[in-house]
């Protein structure tokens, strides 16, 4: 039975995927996620469901430990925020070159370095451009609310299993910390065993039985082999540029300003349009729901409507470059955005858009 | 006589083992890990249970154990085997799940995940592969490099005063609760494989018994990295590897020896 509740964004993510049926989750504290990991704990989904839940060691073990369980074809979830991430970054690259199904959730923090335990979103590069070694991407969602946040569990592994690749839910310490009332959809059995191996036997790692053996590696030291690995890894990305780019308009379709913003900030400048309109500038939001695969078509095409379009981000400019690129500088792209935690008001969005194409 | 009247049933004195693959082995002529992959594929292949059994090849010399043992096998990044071991074992707990591990790999890069798998007691097979050298990168000091050898990142020797002192890892992991058998053996003789083959043995029935973490080091040669022939590597080895490594039980059914 689906049920309403008002839940942290941690907390509703957590729920959600006990709700999805999820195999296992392995993961190691670090503020401001931490209630993830602790709410799996006290939840006992062994109990429920048969979920396993793990602290590990270090995030290092824990996105180790998600490889691991891919490999045999268990649906399986780490958390972390921002300095975590970058340890896990090894270890996503293997799971991105092994082809496996995974999902990586970062509740970013600021950095760099220790940074702060504030919010930000000064991990894009990080999360659209690779990230670790090598010739991969990630499939990056953005919630932008607490429902999106228990939303995305189920539809990030839909993705990881579609293409047996990493996928990403780029969250925040807004959107994870902050409460709201949430859906939760009703209870999903989790796979057998029996369905597992019937379902990914032709390449999970289970047990040999009388078919060939399954092995899950990232190595090619033959170099033809390692390059058709690279343009397998290409294809996909190819496939969910044309098949699952995710992106939500507000107010476009007269726009004469477009704010393009993602997470908490599309949520923030969502207000700054309406105060806009009402002040009679005629401003739209794009919202990016996926940050890779990224609507450069979309930005494409409204640039030739737009007078100007500002990149709102927490952090110190980094969306830009990709609008700026989707846009061919057809239009003038600015970038407003505040950072060391510090969260921008809609009010100073609508300013510094003011400042930088009207005034 | 024919061919055909030699090979029958009752002539046979050896034979492949099954669960190794016609993949001729990478591993240079003398290195123990071809024996150790077939003495453990034996074990496998005795027990019956390749259905169940589900390995962990390490980044080393073994980073291809894949394609020498017939089984289902994850490679695992540098040094994360037992956590890799893990997350398989909780999900999968009727299953076999052993790790394959070299020097550099389990007792440098790894040691956090080595420690932290044993202390869990996972229910798990370690298999650890100590030959006092980074084989595959080409012979570089490793954490269990002995005093005064030379490794080409250690030219006049290993020195303890800014080198720090061989690893004892078996010993070690010993004395963590959750480790229920450690021992250390070595294959360079019939004998030795033997013994090394029981140990091997009574870790995968520990494994059945869910009695939690076996530990097994064999003590190896590497003859390409140590620079000495077979035979001089494994001279070299009984007197100087066994003697700072000394072979046999160190923790049985969950008791320090």
């Amino acid at each position: 039975m689906s049920e309403l509740k008002l839940m942290k964004g941690n907390e509703a993510l957590a729920e959600a995927a006990i709700r999805a049926g999820v195999d296992a989750y392995f993961g190691y504290p670090i503020t401001p996620q931490s209630e993830v990991i602790e709410y799996l704990m006290y939840e006992q989904p062994e109990k429920r469901t048969g979920m396993v839940v793990l602290q590990a060691e270090s995030e290092i073990a824990a996105i180790n430990m998600v490889y691991g369980a891919a490999s045999t074809g268990k649906r399986v979830l780490t958390s972390s925020s921002s300095p975590g991430i970058s340890l896990k970054l090894e270890g996503i690259s293997y799971i991105a070159g092994a082809e496996l199904p995974a999902v990586i959730v970062n509740v970013v923090r600021g950095g760099p370095g220790l940074g702060t335990i504030q919010p930000s979103q000064a991990d894009y590069f990080q999360s659209v451009k690779g990230g670790g070694h090598g010739d991969y991407k990630l499939y990056v969602l953005a919630p932008a609310s607490v429902q999106e946040m228990a939303d995305f569990v189920e539809d990030a592994f839909d993705i990881a299993f579609k293409y047996r690749a990493p996928v990403l839910i780029l969250s925040d310490g807004l959107i994870g910390q902050m409460m709201e009332k949430v859906t939760l959809k009703p209870q999903k059995e989790r796979m057998s065993n029996q369905e597992l191996i019937e379902k990914y036997g032709s390449w999970a790692v289970t047990g040999k039985t009388n078919r060939q053996r399954n092995i899950i590696t990232s190595l090619d030291l033959q170099s033809e082999k390692m390059e058709a690995r690279v343009h397998r890894l290409m294809a996909k990305y190819a496939q969910m540029e044309k098949e699952d780019l995710r992106f939500e308009k507000i107010a476009c379709d007269d726009a004469e300003y477009l704010i393009v913003a993602y997470g908490s900030s599309a949520r923030i400048a969502q207000k700054t349009v309406e105060l806009a309109r009402e002040k009679g500038i005629k401003v739209g939001l794009l919202r990016p729901i996926t940050l890779f695969p990224f609507p450069k078509k979309q930005l494409f095409e409204l640039a030739d409507q737009v007078k100007g379009i500002l990149s709102v981000e927490l952090n110190a400019g980094q969306m830009i470059e990709d609008v700026q690129i989707a846009t061919q500088f057809k239009v003038p792209v600015e970038h407003f955005g505040r950072t060391g935690g510090i969260i921008h008001t809609p009010e100073e969005i609508l300013e510094a858009l003011e400042q930088k194409f009207i005034k | 006589m024919e061919i055909a009247d030699i090979i029958k049933p009752e002539n046979k004195v050896f034979c492949k083992t099954a669960l190794m693959t016609d993949t001729p082995l990478s591993y240079c002529p003398g290195c123990g890990h071809g024996t150790a992959h077939n003495l453990t594929m034996e074990v496998i292949d005795e027990l019956g249970i390749v259905e169940e059994t589900i390995g962990v090849a390490p980044v080393g010399c073994s980073v291809l154990a894949y394609d020498f043992m017939n089984i289902d096998i994850t490679q695992a990044a540098h040094g994360r085997a037992p956590a890799v071991a893990t997350a398989i074992a909780r999900c999968w707990p009727d299953k076999y799940v052993f790790t394959y591990q070299g020097d550099g790999d389990l007792a440098a890069i790894g040691t956090a995940e080595t420690i932290h798998a044993c202390n869990r007691g996972e229910n798990i097979v370690i298999i650890f592969v100590n030959n006092g050298i980074y084989g595959m990168t080409g012979g570089q000091m490793a954490p269990t490099t002995l005093e005064g050898m030379i490794s080409s990142t250690s030219p006049y020797g290993r020195e303890i005063s800014s080198m720090g002192s061989p690893i004892k890892m078996t010993e070690l992991v010993a004395n963590l609760p959750g480790v229920f058998y450690a021992t250390r053996q070595s294959v360079h003789t019939h004998k030795h494989a033997r013994k090394a083959k029981k140990a091997i043995q009574k870790a995968f029935e520990n494994t059945r018994l869910k009695k939690g973490l076996s530990f097994i080091e064999i003590v190896s040669n590497c003859n390409s990295g140590w620079k000495m022939t077979p035979n001089e590597a494994n001279i070299w080895m009984e007197e100087h590897m066994f003697s700072y490594f000394p072979l046999g039980d160190i923790k049985v059914d969950g008791k320090l020896k």
